[in-house]
């Protein structure tokens, strides 16, 4: 198949990505913006280990199993995450991340 | 066009369509769903490019339990139900212009680079995967076992309740806005560091 | 030979004068018995050192006598010395001037003579040094003998006159030091080396004359002597740096032989140089030898003891002018306008001394005037023939010490220095009366003693000369003389005839008082007697013994003109006969006829106003009034205005700096540094907006760029 689509769909997922991050207010829906980027950059590793095995010769398994590690590391991060905004919500009631902002001059 | 280039496509178009759908829900909880769509939308994609195995792991962890999580997490958040009501874009400029460039430049150079570069997909068992991850990948494998173990503990340690922490269950947060008006507690209860900060940060 | 040891003789005085000043109380007698024996050693070994210098010199002029009377068996030079003595009697200055090496041969390798040791003291700028040298000819010798003996009378003097005076060491102490400085100048062989002793003679003149300082009359005195004489010694400094200019030397032998050359250094002589140089040496002698119009410290300088006149403004320090001019005697004749010079200020100090000391009461004051006429007498006589001069020099020294000690005598006791208060002493004090009266005899140039023979040589050079000079010097030679004989014999008549005045009772004096009386007196009579201007005693006489060159000696034979010697004579008589008919009958001080003439009177007891010009005029109304104020008034308004503003100046400027540059500049950017960190801080905070979301697209706007670059790159 061609190689834009899967590469092309992997930047779109990226960029509605981005602009989740930057425009959500709910913590949890930032969380879930991360998550979309992650799965675009996905894609793109499994594309190119695709790509590059015409070139190369195995990288398509390095791909995939690069791919694998991504996804076991987000889903960790998630985790993580999400303890950490329990414990943001324990302290101040509240998710909005505009209202997280002690770090403010 | 061969009939895996319109999979492609059509999974392209469901997973674009409904990422979009995610990051403008106005619904917390739809925009949890949409997510779930969308990575099944990979999920597919994975299928399509071969990775048989991947697909299903993608499945698994994330549909399964990460999408759980998040509604989990947005449960215990007191995620708002129906529509939130405060407008949460303000200063939409900065993010679409981010992304919207980003992903201009982006297609740009993929479809420029990548025009007349055809994929020969080769399909991967899940064997021959598995064989590959032991074998070659074996030490980072087992790294990743451990980095999941520290991050699980982790995760219980932040998470931990403490004694006097958290916002008090009988104050009637305002489910419709999403907030939770602070406690007026009385001074022998050990005010929670949010007390101290909120009154810095006013 | 004993010249070359003459260093002592000054060497010994000085050290006298130091032990006198440290250990003088301890001796018994105070000090005296030390600078008693200094001084009669030093006058033995002048005598000794004169005996081997002037018969050296009569040697010499013997043997140039005998190569003469060889050739003129041959028929040699009798006409060259008949030419020459025709142009003497004949000629003028100018003639006498330029005669020089040429005029009369003379034989190889006779030389008057010289001695003449040194060593280099110092060098200035590698080049002028001068020596602490001595040169020792018959001048030298001469002097020493004058200076020695009267400092030996007036220190024997000086043991009675000062008797009991609480000061009584200090004053032999300066005694010595000052006989000490006298000789050193006499026996310098470079202008420089003379200058110390000028100036070491003024300093103790002036500490002598104000020795009894607790009258304010004598320290001003004192005073008035030292400025005035200082005022000469200006002339005389510029003089010797004239003379170091031409022939860039200073010692005297060396200048002398320049000028007798007729080079100087570079080149040929610069006789205009010359002339200045010597005037201004000159102007120096007026200071110091009293001649007009510096002559005013003299009277004044009576206020100091008897002594001290009769040692400093008789015999020596006073001499020291007349000295000058007899030591550089070559380079002199070398510049006919300084002799003129000389002569017309001698002529005129001698004839106005003269008139002055006819109105005065004070018996020394009348002897001071006697000395400035005397002194104008030698300086005129030098313009003309160097012994006339210098043997003038010498012999006025004895009759006027001798005067003035007997004058001290007098005041001794009276106990008053004026002639009103005298009167009859006659009978009295004898020994003062005799000795006194042979001085004035020998002032007053009576045949035969010793003045007659000097003052007719005087008189007989002026003559010979001839010219519009020497005839004013003749004239007014010979009317002095006459002024002489007159104010003698007044004082005569006044203090030794008659009847006492005065309220004491006046006895004679002291042996230590009496008997240097007799011994000056020896020679002041008899003293003439060495220089007989016949031509039998001339080769063996004073000529020969001072001669400084023979060729000079050769040139100014003997003369004796007795139309001028029986003219000078016949005026001193009639100046005695005058006074004796005015004084005979002792008229006191109200009808005294000198004192009752009117405006000559007046003229003469102000001193023709000569102080009143220079004090009132000169000194207060011009100096003072004048330019010291405007000296004033310019230190204070200008010059201490330009300090003040300057003050100001950098008051305002330190202030405007601060005000400006500090304040306003250095700190504007010092604070400014802080203040533009606090703005761009103040800007820069918002970025920390705390906001994550923002922070995240901040970092996604940056990999956006850097993949842009990367792209591109």
């Amino acid at each position: 198949m061609e190689a834009t689509f899967p590469l092309v769909f992997a930047a779109l997922l990226f960029c509605v990505g981005i602009f989740g991050v930057l425009s959500r207010r709910n913590a949890v829906l930032v969380l879930m913006s991360v998550e979309l980027m992650l799965a675009a950059v996905t894609i793109n590793l499994v594309a190119f280990g695709a790509i590059a095995a015409q070139r190369v010769g195995d990288p398509v398994l390095t791909g995939q199993i690069f791919a694998l590690f991504v996804l076991a590391v987000g889903a960790a991060e998630v985790g993580v995450g999400l303890a950490i905004i329990l414990l943001m919500y324990r302290n101040r009631a509240s998710v909005n991340i505009d209202d997280a902002d002690l770090m403010k001059f | 066009m061969t009939i895996q280039d319109i999979w492609m496509l059509g999974v392209a178009v469901i997973g674009g369509a409904s990422a979009l759908l995610v990051v403008t829900a106005r619904n917390v909880v739809h925009a949890a769903l949409y997510l779930v769509v969308t990575l099944l939308a990979v999920a597919g994609a994975f299928l399509v490019l071969g990775a048989e195995f991947l697909a299903w792991a993608q499945v698994l962890v994330y549909v399964g339990a990460v999408m759980v999580l998040l509604l989990f997490g947005l449960m215990l958040t007191r995620a708002p139900i129906g529509p939130m009501a405060q407008h949460n874009d303000i200063g939409r400029v900065l993010p679409v212009a981010v992304s919207a460039g980003l992903f201009l430049f982006l297609a740009t150079m993929i479809t420029s680079s990548f025009r007349n570069v055809r994929i020969d997909l080769t399909y991967v068992g899940a064997a021959e995967l598995g064989e590959h991850l032991y074998v070659y990948w074996a030490f980072p494998f087992m790294v990743l076992g451990f980095f999941l173990t520290v991050a699980l503990i982790g995760a219980i340690i932040l998470a931990r309740k403490e004694e006097g922490e958290g916002p008090d269950p009988e104050v009637d947060a305002d489910l419709r806005t999403g907030r939770a008006t602070p406690v007026p507690s009385d001074a022998t209860s050990h005010p929670g560091p949010g007390r101290a900060a909120r009154e810095v940060s006013a | 030979m004993i010249s070359e040891f003459a260093w002592v003789i000054p060497a010994v005085m000085f050290a006298s004068g130091a032990i006198i000043v440290f250990f003088g109380k301890q001796f018994p007698k105070q000090g005296a018995e030390v600078g008693i024996t200094a001084v009669a050693l030093a006058l033995v070994m002048s005598v000794f050192v004169a005996v081997e210098v002037f018969s050296a010199n009569v040697d010499a002029v013997a043997q140039v006598e005998a190569a003469h009377e060889g050739e003129s068996a041959a028929g040699g030079d009798h006409a060259a010395l008949d030419g020459q003595r025709l142009a003497i009697a004949t000629g003028d200055l100018s003639v006498l001037a330029a005669e020089g090496a040429d005029a009369v041969e003379v034989p190889a390798g006779v030389e008057p003579f010289l001695v003449e040791r040194g060593f280099q003291l110092t060098a200035f700028a590698g080049e002028a040094g001068f020596d602490a040298g001595i040169r020792i000819d018959g001048l030298a010798a001469m002097m020493f003998l004058l200076v020695t003996f009267v400092s030996l009378m007036v220190h024997i003097y000086s043991t009675g006159y000062l008797d009991g005076d609480p000061r009584f060491t200090w004053f032999f102490a300066l005694l010595s030091l000052f006989t000490g400085s006298m000789l050193l100048l006499v026996i310098a062989n470079n202008l420089m080396l003379m200058l110390v002793g000028w100036e070491l003679v003024g300093i103790c003149s002036y500490l002598l004359i104000g020795f009894w300082l607790e009258e304010k009359t004598n320290s001003d005195a004192a005073m008035k002597a030292f400025l005035t004489t200082k005022l000469g010694d200006v002339g005389l400094i510029v003089g010797i740096v004239a003379l170091w200019s031409m022939f860039e030397t200073f010692n005297i032998g060396e200048i002398i032989a320049m000028t007798q050359q007729g080079v100087q250094a570079g080149g040929a002589l610069d006789q205009g140089l010359l002339d200045f140089a010597l005037i201004a040496l000159f102007v120096g002698a007026i200071g110091k030898s009293a001649q007009f119009p510096l002559h005013t410290w003299l009277p004044d300088a009576m206020a100091g003891p008897t002594p001290v006149s009769a040692l400093i403004h008789a015999a020596t320090m006073v001499t020291a002018g007349v000295f000058l001019i007899a030591r550089l005697y070559p380079v002199f004749q070398a510049s006919p306008t300084a002799l003129t010079v000389i002569a017309v200020i001698g002529a005129i100090t001698l004839l106005m001394a003269g008139l002055l000391a006819i109105v005065q009461d004070d018996v020394k004051r009348v002897l001071a005037y006697s000395t400035v006429s005397q002194l104008g007498y030698m300086v005129a006589a030098l313009a003309f023939s160097y012994t006339a001069g210098i043997f003038h020099l010498f012999t006025h020294g004895f009759f006027k010490a001798l005067l003035f000690l007997g004058s001290g005598s007098l005041i001794h006791a009276v106990h008053s220095n004026n002639m009103s208060d005298m009167g009859g002493l006659r009978r009295v004090m004898p020994y003062t009366f005799w000795t006194f009266l042979i001085g004035s005899l020998a002032l007053a140039a009576v045949f035969p003693l010793a003045g007659f023979w000097s003052k007719d040589e005087v008189l007989a050079g002026a003559a010979g000369a001839g010219g519009v000079t020497g005839t004013l010097v003749l004239v007014l030679g010979a009317v002095g003389g006459m002024l002489t004989a007159f104010y003698m014999t007044r004082v005569l008549y006044l203090v030794f005839a008659g009847t006492y005045r005065g309220h004491g009772h006046p006895h004679e004096s002291l042996a230590a008082m009496k008997w240097p009386l007799v011994a000056l007196a020896v020679p002041a009579a008899l003293i003439g007697f060495i220089n007989l201007p016949f031509e039998f005693a001339h080769p063996s006489g004073f000529s020969a013994w001072t001669m400084f060159s023979l060729e000079y000696f050769e040139g100014h034979p003997a003369e004796f003109s007795i139309p001028i010697a029986g003219a000078s004579l016949a005026l001193a008589v009639v100046g005695f006969l005058i006074g004796r008919a005015l004084y005979r009958r002792q008229p006191s001080m109200a009808e005294d006829p000198m004192l009752n003439m009117g405006v000559f009177t007046r003229v003469l007891e102000n001193k023709y106003y000569l102080d009143r010009l220079y004090t009132d005029l000169i000194t207060r109304g011009l100096i003072r009034d004048k330019l010291a104020t405007a000296a004033y008034w310019f230190n204070d308004h200008v010059l201490d205005r330009v300090v003040f503003l300057s003050g100001v100046g950098t008051i305002r400027l330190s202030r405007a700096t601060y005000d400006y540059a500090d304040q306003k500049g250095i700190d504007r950017v010092v604070n400014g540094v802080g203040l533009s960190a606090n703005w761009s801080g103040g800007l820069l905070k918002f970025a920390q907006s705390g906001n994550v979301q923002l922070y995240a697209g901040a970092m996604f706007v940056g990999v956006f760029v850097l993949a842009v670059l990367f792209a591109v790159a």
